[in-house]
């Protein structure tokens, strides 16, 4: 690794002063990818500014019809958290599958949809529940916020402090996780609200997570197995790898988004 | 280079660490706790895994620096004085290793699942070893070694 220097942040304007006066200082919240990248000398932050324990960063709470959670909250927590499993279930299932207990442990919700990595969990659920997250600076819908592999709309010295999920109770989210790492090979994200319905797709993007519209028109005009079953997702921009080729991918995609539907229609 | 205090299996301690050094070396090579393992170094295999204020994490992907002010305990840290703790002892009855060296990060492992999950199954239990693998895939007898310490802790 190579040196840098370390500063802990007390606060969220702190951090943001830091973050601002520095253009090589990134901001470390678990570390759990963070850390690992920079051991293989694929980043080399000049300064790490350390917002884990910040208190104001630290808590899940219910507002009026929304799940707010502190962008520090780890992984565990949020699969812990008896507001979460009452209101939200499928959030805390979600954290739940991420990793492993110990990675589950220290890499927080505000970190991994920061890296925005297409194979990670969270960013499926923020699309797919329609999130907003909210940063030192404004509040972003998650459809502005991730933009591509690893992008988001971030700007250079903003920091994300907290995301909130509106309550959709008729939710699922099914993935299909890489037998070695744990990251979704395919992962299907569906909600049904009175509003409207919504498909995320994780693990299987070229350009990260997306909506996938035709899924959701198919299912707003007939709300069935055989509707989800009907629609096919295209290979062309869907991942391929050592892992799997597209087309295999694309299978995954609908394979999970037919159990998720299933699952829903099943429940309720 | 910054200082940083810890309380490490109960006694506090402070240190000069570089900023970029991993806890885990940390650990090894200026405590002289060499219980804690580098496996793979890419945080997969577990055998780093201490607690830090009382949850199992991989002490290779965190900085030393980052457990400035925390408690840790290290596989050093479970025995009191003579007296193995259960899961060692469970380890130890069941032979729940076969070369030993994933087996610090094992116990550690479990110990925190014990604690979170009183009530163990099989499934639970190789669920939960996700983060931890054994090389010389003596799976069998570090489940078995598992329920056997949570039965005896419950008892």
């Amino acid at each position: 690794m190579y040196q840098f220097n370390y500063i802990k942040a007390k606060s969220v304007e702190e951090a943001s002063i830091a973050l601002s006066n520095n253009p090589e200082a990134k901001i470390l919240a678990g570390g759990m990818t963070l850390i690992p990248t920079m051991k293989q000398r694929l980043a080399s932050p000049e300064q790490l500014i350390d917002i884990r324990q910040i208190e104001e960063l630290k808590f899940i709470k219910l507002e009026s019809n929304n799940i707010i959670v502190g962008s520090v909250s780890n992984h565990f927590e949020v699969y812990d958290s008896e507001i979460i499993k009452e209101h939200l279930p499928v959030l805390s299932r979600l954290a739940e599958n991420i990793g492993d207990p110990h990675v589950r442990n220290m890499g927080t919700i505000g970190g991994s949809i920061s890296n925005n990595d297409p194979t990670a969990d969270y960013p499926a659920a923020c699309l797919g529940l329609g999130a907003i997250i909210k940063t030192s600076k404004r509040e972003i819908e998650a459809e502005e916020f991730f933009i591509g592999l690893f992008e988001t709309s971030l700007e250079e010295d903003e920091i994300v402090t907290q995301v909130s999920f509106p309550i959709i109770k008729n939710s699922c989210y099914m993935k299909f996780p890489n037998p070695a790492s744990r990251y979704a090979m395919a992962g299907v994200f569906v909600s049904k609200s009175d509003e409207e319905i919504r498909v995320a797709v994780t693990g299987a993007g070229e350009n990260g997570v997306f909506r996938w519209k035709e899924m959701e028109n198919a299912l707003s005009n007939d709300w069935s197995v055989s509707s989800a079953d009907s629609v096919r997702i295209s290979s062309d921009g869907i991942m391929s790898d050592i892992h799997g080729n597209s087309d295999y991918r694309a299978n995954l995609v609908n394979v999970m988004a037919t159990r998720a539907v299933e699952n829903l229609i099943n429940e309720y | 280079m910054p200082l940083v205090e810890m309380e490490v299996n109960g006694k506090k301690m402070s240190s000069n660490v570089e900023e970029r050094q991993l806890l885990v070396h940390f650990l090894r090579d200026d405590l002289n706790l060499t219980g804690t393992h580098v496996g793979c170094d890419t945080s997969q295999c577990g055998a780093c895994v201490i607690h830090i204020d009382g949850h199992a994490v991989k002490s290779c992907s965190m900085l030393a620096i980052q457990a400035n002010n925390a408690s840790i305990t290290t596989i050093e840290g479970l025995a009191n004085e003579n007296q193995l703790h259960p899961v060692q002892e469970a380890f130890k009855e069941n032979h729940g290793l076969q070369c030993g060296f994933c087996t610090p990060g094992m116990i550690m492992a479990a110990v925190d699942l014990i604690k979170r999950k009183p009530v163990l199954n099989e499934k639970i239990v190789r669920e939960e070893l996700e983060g931890n693998l054994c090389r010389c895939t003596g799976y069998q007898n570090i489940v078995k070694s598992i329920l056997a310490a949570a039965e005896k802790v419950q008892a």
